[in-house]
């Protein structure tokens, strides 16, 4: 005779018990695919590269300490560039600077996006309307357009930079985010606490907001490799850190002349920009198709939506 | 032009192994399954695992076999295996499926497609999903007909002979729409239509009333046997609902945990089952005639992989012997009529027959006290649309008052009205004598606490990045500032009223199996203490044998605490068991109201007697209209 | 006997000639799109009233005396209101006359037509060119799922879809123009007023940066699309009705891929409209995009404010393109149930 306790035991015999927070276990589970391993390793690799390389290089990034495009030697490793500077030291020191402003860019954007985004989802009507016909007229320009009109207006400034790129991504996190908390918007369990009386506030800031963590994972790899690809760009017009601070975006646009003579003037930051932009793309996929979780048989299909369709805007 | 018109005798045996013979030696058998077993295919770090295996049946032609189980028996996963399809990662293993002496599965692929749509047909279960939506009706139904014959005029004449036969004749324009624009119904027609239109030998039904309401779904059933009929073909019916099964199938395989439990003729089975699981479904299933306390079965099915040794019911049976746990019972043969069990007790269960201790329900004690909730002439709108009006009803105290309506009747507005999530109604509502804000803003917590709610679907309305007690203790955490240690007390004390152990607190949503999770539902609206419960249609996504319990927890809470109740369902015979008093929606207006007992035995209303008339019940006899 | 279902409630099989969804949405499209540009231009045009000294000073340098500086505002019709200035402007642009351009005296028309029209050579030529290398490997890709091919196609287009465009068009530099092959000339410089397609070796490598940007873009999408079409339930219906594989894919499938391929060819545009700003400038190609980083490194406002007035217009327009074709093709949404 079958015991409804003993049932539950041996039901329950394989349930694990509470676990850990949502986005460590997403990372965990992404890393250790091959993708999300070849991914991290790349970027840990060029952001070790970005962030410790300014203790380590042999010279000075602005002396002349050679002729320009001098060809790879035992003192100079990669040569020299278009005016006689060391190439290899500014490679080491022209990307955190890069990479800082990218992250900075990237958390403004992501965070203002999604604050839109769910206020859009949750309140719907009129508020809705507001927000998406703005997020129409900012998407009516792409964002590196943007960045220039800025920039042309007020001169290439640091912060400036940094705040066009983040409300250029605003937008389309806003578009995404919305797309997600719709969808939970209409869920029952947040039916259930507004039913109570909870405010408003704290219902999109417990109920709604915790299951948007997958997606604004994603969003946040999306958007960080676009910021690098915008400011490299801008650096690359002469629209960012201004010369003679070293910066890899500049050093691909002021070395172009010498390609010949010594290539490395632009090879060095163009394949570190490369990596970098191709391992954090790679992570970011891993990231998203881990957080697709297991038991879903269609998972290539609904990547390629999320991922792509994130870096194109 | 029917198909191929012999009749046999007495209906073949269905037991496993070939070459049964009976009665007059002359042996018809359109369809017989041999053993067939379907695998996932093993991929790294798993290996293969039977999801059906040793399934073996037969069908004769002009008859319907309904295979019936709950969902992870596989069910579907066999409906597609009869066509030769599996879906992504799995296989087919063993077995055999012949179809009038040839076994497809020895077949190639391009053989297999050929036998497809033409001798071997397919009615799927939700057809606004399975016809392509960018394209017309009239070319998807024509693309079958393309095998029919190359004579344009016979595919015409066929074509309209076939829209006559499915009820769409007098539809204009049918052909040239497409499927989004056809109402349910009809697009069930299509998908009839198009298994039918080559008059195959074999047509698989999967669920296809599935999501229809019930005047739809009989007008379909009604269709489908005449078609059986006169075109003598072999139908494997296939559903979770045995009072349609009982309408329309000759014989029944009952199938769990991927294997075959019990099979033979509907009537006997229905009446005396032999298998415990059998039995244990048919004492769960509500009946429209007689109120009986709904039998739930503890426990779910186990998943493939985690299969016990053994027979697969044991560790939920009643009836488990230690003999049970040594392997897989063979078939018993119970009755001379092909009926049998995979169970060791078998002969001694069916002779229990199905209704033996089953319990009436014992009306609540009426109050004759003012009652808890009064409405009074409720109207809502849904923007223009009105979508609730006049609506006159009272909920008294410690009754259950059932709110019965098909989709679009406007049951599912009442309860958001009533709760405070859909602002736009007029009327008066009055909660324990004192008016009812429209919304929830202006309601007082004394009212927001005492009525509660609990929704339909119990994979949404919990969330799944908190715990169970998280969840449970958040109205608690809402409206009062009680330590942890008596907070803790008190969702442990609402776990246990909702039949959940304490080790519960610690698990997440997607843990739990769907009637688990409808319970920590009701946990969470049972621990603020309430007088009433909204409760919109939450045992509708459950199984049978799950809602049974479900319902069974209700009722106690119901006698134990005086709690009154507003269950909000579809399902007319269900109301039997959990209801006192019901009011019937049509539409929007109330059409009829009372106690359960005089509505449901002498209805006035023609809505609501054509409602009990279209119900399928699990006593009509086959065949009988 | 089965009997016929409630009175019909199809919409009337032909079509109904009151009722024209498609008509309607487009006019609200356009309606949202000229409020959008409207937006937009006020955007623009107040940006650029930001910066620090205007177009006298600018004109003048170091020429200016208060006086003089005046007298030019005066003339300019800079001492007006930001308002009466705005409105000359947008009814300026509207009778065709642009403005004339700080730096070099010449209209803004004169310095912009021909620059359109070799953006636009460019952006058309790439787009086509890269919509179809795409989608016709993504296609190929999802018939063929999970084969060899499909893995490398789908970790290319990974890797691919990640460098900024400047990193593409220096690696093509690098490789056939400059350092290890010469096979193409690693500037296309050509003089104002000739055409682009005179000289098709100029046009080579920018093109091919661009669609290189585009494809695995595209390639992904429509792969994604495909398998969500062949994972469907009405293709399962399809193959279990026992249609033939081919007709499967083509009848069954493709159509219902059509509305997110068209989408992605309108992103495709949308993205190379901006994309071609820095492939421009690596190969001094003398467009648009070009045009707006000189104009931007001068400070040159009228010709800033067109360029960008008219790369929004270019968007919305692909917008309303876009919306309206993959309306058509979507039978469910342009035929509502009656």
């Amino acid at each position: 005779m079958a015991s409804t306790a003993a049932l539950e035991v041996l039901q329950s015999a394989g349930r694990r018990r509470a676990r850990r927070r949502e986005w460590l276990a997403v990372l965990n589970r992404a890393v250790r695919t091959p993708r999300g391993a070849i991914g991290l390793s790349i970027v840990g690799v060029v952001v070790l590269i970005a962030a410790i390389g300014p203790a380590f290089a042999p010279y000075p990034a602005d002396a002349f300490v050679t002729r320009p495009f001098a060809n790879p030697s035992l003192a100079f490793p990669l040569g020299g560039d278009v005016l006689g500077r060391d190439v290899l030291s500014r490679t080491l020191d022209g990307g955190w600077q890069l990479l800082l402003m990218a992250a900075v860019a990237t958390l403004l954007g992501v965070a203002a996006g999604a604050a839109f985004g769910v206020t859009a989802a949750y309140f719907g009507g009129r508020w809705d309307g507001i927000i998406m016909r703005t997020v129409d007229i900012v998407l009516a320009f792409p964002q590196l357009v943007f960045a220039l009109l800025l920039v042309s207006i007020l001169g290439p400034k640091i912060w400036l930079i940094v705040l066009a790129v983040a409300i250029s991504h605003a937008p389309q996190v806003a578009r995404v985010t919305r797309a997600a908390a719709l969808d939970i918007c209409e869920r029952d369990y947040v039916r259930a606490a507004q039913i109570i009386g909870m405010p408003a506030r704290q219902v999109m800031r417990r109920e709604v907001l915790p299951n948007l963590t997958s997606v604004l994972m994603v969003e946040l790899g999306l958007r960080l490799t676009y910021s690098i690809l915008v400011i490299a760009g801008l650096s690359f017009l002469g629209f960012g850190l201004q010369p003679p601070a070293p910066s890899w975006g500049y050093m691909i646009n002021e070395n172009r002349i010498g390609l010949v003579a010594n290539p490395w003037g632009v090879l060095a930051p163009v394949l570190l920009i490369a990596a970098l932009t191709i391992g954090m793309n790679t992570l970011t996929d891993a990231i998203a198709r881990a957080s697709l979780g297991v038991g879903r048989g269609a998972d290539d299909a609904l990547l390629p939506g999320i991922t792509a369709a994130g870096a194109m805007t | 032009m029917t198909g191929t018109g012999n009749r046999t005798g007495a209906p073949a045996s269905n037991g496993d192994g070939a070459g049964a013979r009976t009665g007059n030696g002359e042996v018809q058998v359109r369809l017989a399954v041999e053993g067939l077993q379907v695998l996932r295919a093993p991929s790294r770090g798993r290996q293969a695992v039977d999801v059906v295996d040793e399934i073996s049946f037969r069908v004769q032609p002009g008859e319907v076999l309904g295979l019936v189980g709950e969902s992870g028996s596989g069910k579907t996963t066999m409906a597609l295996a009869l066509l030769g399809h599996v879906r992504r990662g799995l296989v087919i293993g063993d077995g055999k499926i012949i179809v009038d002496g040839q076994d497809i599965l020895r077949l190639s692929p391009g053989e297999l497609q050929h036998l497809r749509g033409r001798r071997i047909a397919y009615v799927p279960q939700d057809p606004s999903s399975a016809l392509n939506p960018t394209l017309k009706v009239g070319t998807q139904l024509r693309e079958v007909l393309d095998f029919y014959s190359s004579d344009q005029k016979v595919r015409d004449d066929r074509m309209a002979e076939m829209l006559t036969e499915v009820g769409l004749a007098a539809v204009p324009g049918i052909l040239d729409s497409y499927p989004h624009q056809l109402s349910g119904g009809q697009q069930q027609r299509v998908g009839l239509a198009m298994a039918f239109a080559c008059r195959p030998e074999l047509i698989v039904l999967d669920e296809p009333t599935t999501g229809l309401d019930v005047t739809t779904q009989r007008r379909v059933l009604e269709t489908i046997r005449d078609l059986c009929r006169s075109y003598q073909v072999a139908a494997v019916y296939i559903s979770h609902d045995l009072a349609v099964v009982a309408e329309i199938a000759d014989h029944v395989a009952v199938m769990y945990a991927g294997r075959v439990g019990e099979v033979g003729p509907a009537r006997e089975v229905f009446t005396s089952p032999a298998h415990p699981y059998t039995r244990g479904l048919l004492r769960a299933i509500p009946s429209l005639t007689d109120a009986h306390v709904l039998v739930g079965l503890a426990g779910q099915p186990p998943r493939p992989g985690n299969r016990p040794p053994g027979c697969f019911f044991q560790p939920r049976c009643e009836f488990a012997i230690p003999d049970c746990e040594k392997g897989q019972p063979p078939l018993v043969e119970v009755s001379e009529s092909g009926h049998g069990a995979r169970c060791l007790r078998a002969v001694e269960v069916a002779g229990l027959g199905r209704a033996a201790g089953l319990r009436e329900v014992r009306p609540a004690s009426q109050d004759a006290a003012a009652p808890l909730l009064d409405v009074r002439n409720l109207s809502a709108t849904y923007g223009p649309k009105t979508v609730l009006r006049d609506v006159n009803f009272a909920v008294p105290s410690r009754q259950c008052v059932a709110v019965v309506g098909m989709s679009g009747s406007g049951k599912t507005t009442l309860a958001r009205c009533l709760v405070g999530l859909h602002p736009t109604w007029g009327g008066d509502v009055f909660f324990a004598g004192k008016p009812l804000a429209r919304g929830i803003r202006r309601r007082s917590d004394d009212q927001l606490r005492r009525m509660q709610y609990v929704s339909q679907n119990p994979y949404q309305s919990l969330n799944p990045r908190r715990t169970v007690g998280q969840i449970v203790e958040q109205p608690l955490a809402h409206f009062e500032r009680l330590p942890a240690g008596e907070r803790y007390e008190r969702v442990v004390a609402a776990l246990t009223a909702a039949a959940l152990r304490e080790s519960f607190v610690d698990y997440y949503p997607d843990q739990l199996s769907g009637g688990e999770r409808q319970r920590v539902a009701i946990a969470r609206a049972l621990i603020l203490e309430p007088d009433l419960l909204v409760c919109d249609e939450i045992t509708s996504a459950l199984d049978v044998s799950v809602q049974a319990s479900v319902v069974e927890l209700l009722r106690g809470l119901q006698a134990e605490r005086g709690l009154s109740m507003i269950f909000i369902t579809h399902n007319l015979p269900l109301v039997r068991s959990v209801a006192d008093q019901v009011v019937v929606l049509n539409e929007g207006v109330i059409c009829e109201a009372g106690p359960v007992a005089e509505v449901l035995h002498s209805p006035k209303d023609p809505y609501t007697t054509q409602l009990l008339a279209d119900v399928p019940k699990l006593e009509t006899p086959v065949g009988e209209a | 006997m089965a009997d016929v279902t409630a009175p019909a409630k199809v919409a009337a099989a032909a079509p109904d000639r009151k009722a024209h969804p498609l008509r309607d949405t487009l006019f609200k499209r356009l309606g949202y799109g000229v409020i959008t540009l409207f937006c937009v231009s006020i955007l623009v045009f107040a940006a650029t009233q930001l910066l620090p000294g205007n177009a006298a000073s600018a004109a003048l340098q170091n020429t200016a005396t208060p006086a003089r500086l005046h007298a030019l505002e005066v003339q300019m019709g800079l001492n007006r209101s930001a308002v009466a200035q705005y409105w000359s402007w947008l009814t300026g642009l509207f009778r065709g006359d642009l403005g004339k351009s700080i730096v070099s005296g010449t209209s803004v028309s004169s310095l912009v037509g021909g620059r359109i029209v070799n953006t636009l050579v460019l952006v058309v030529l790439a787009g086509v060119i890269g919509t179809l290398i795409g989608v016709a490997l993504g296609v190929w890709a999802a018939a063929k799922r999970d084969s060899v091919l499909d893995h490398v196609l789908s970790v290319t287009a990974l890797a691919v879809t990640a460098l900024p465009e400047f990193v593409v068009a220096m690696a093509l530099v690098i490789l056939f123009a400059a350092v290890i092959w010469h096979f193409f000339p690693a500037v296309s410089v050509f003089p104002p007023g000739v055409a682009p397609w005179t000289d098709p070796k100029l046009l080579i490598l920018p093109v091919a940066t661009l669609v290189i940007v585009i494809v695995p873009y595209t390639f992904r999408m429509m792969r994604a699309a495909m398998i969500d079409a062949l994972e469907s339930d009405y293709v399962e219906m399809a193959r279990l009705k026992g249609l033939s594989p081919r007709r499967v894919l083509l009848f069954h499938a493709l159509p219902n891929s059509i509305a997110p391929t068209i989408q992605v060819i309108g992103l495709n545009f949308l993205y190379l409209a901006g994309g071609v700003v820095v492939v421009e400038y690596v190969f001094n190609y003398p467009g648009l995009g070009q045009g707006l980083v000189n104009a931007v490194a001068d400070r040159d406002i009228p010709v800033i404010q067109f360029i960008l007035l008219a790369l929004a217009a270019f968007y919305v327009l692909v917008n309303i393109a876009t919306d309206m074709i993959s309306l058509a093709a979507s039978p469910r949404r342009r035929l509502p149930r009656s």
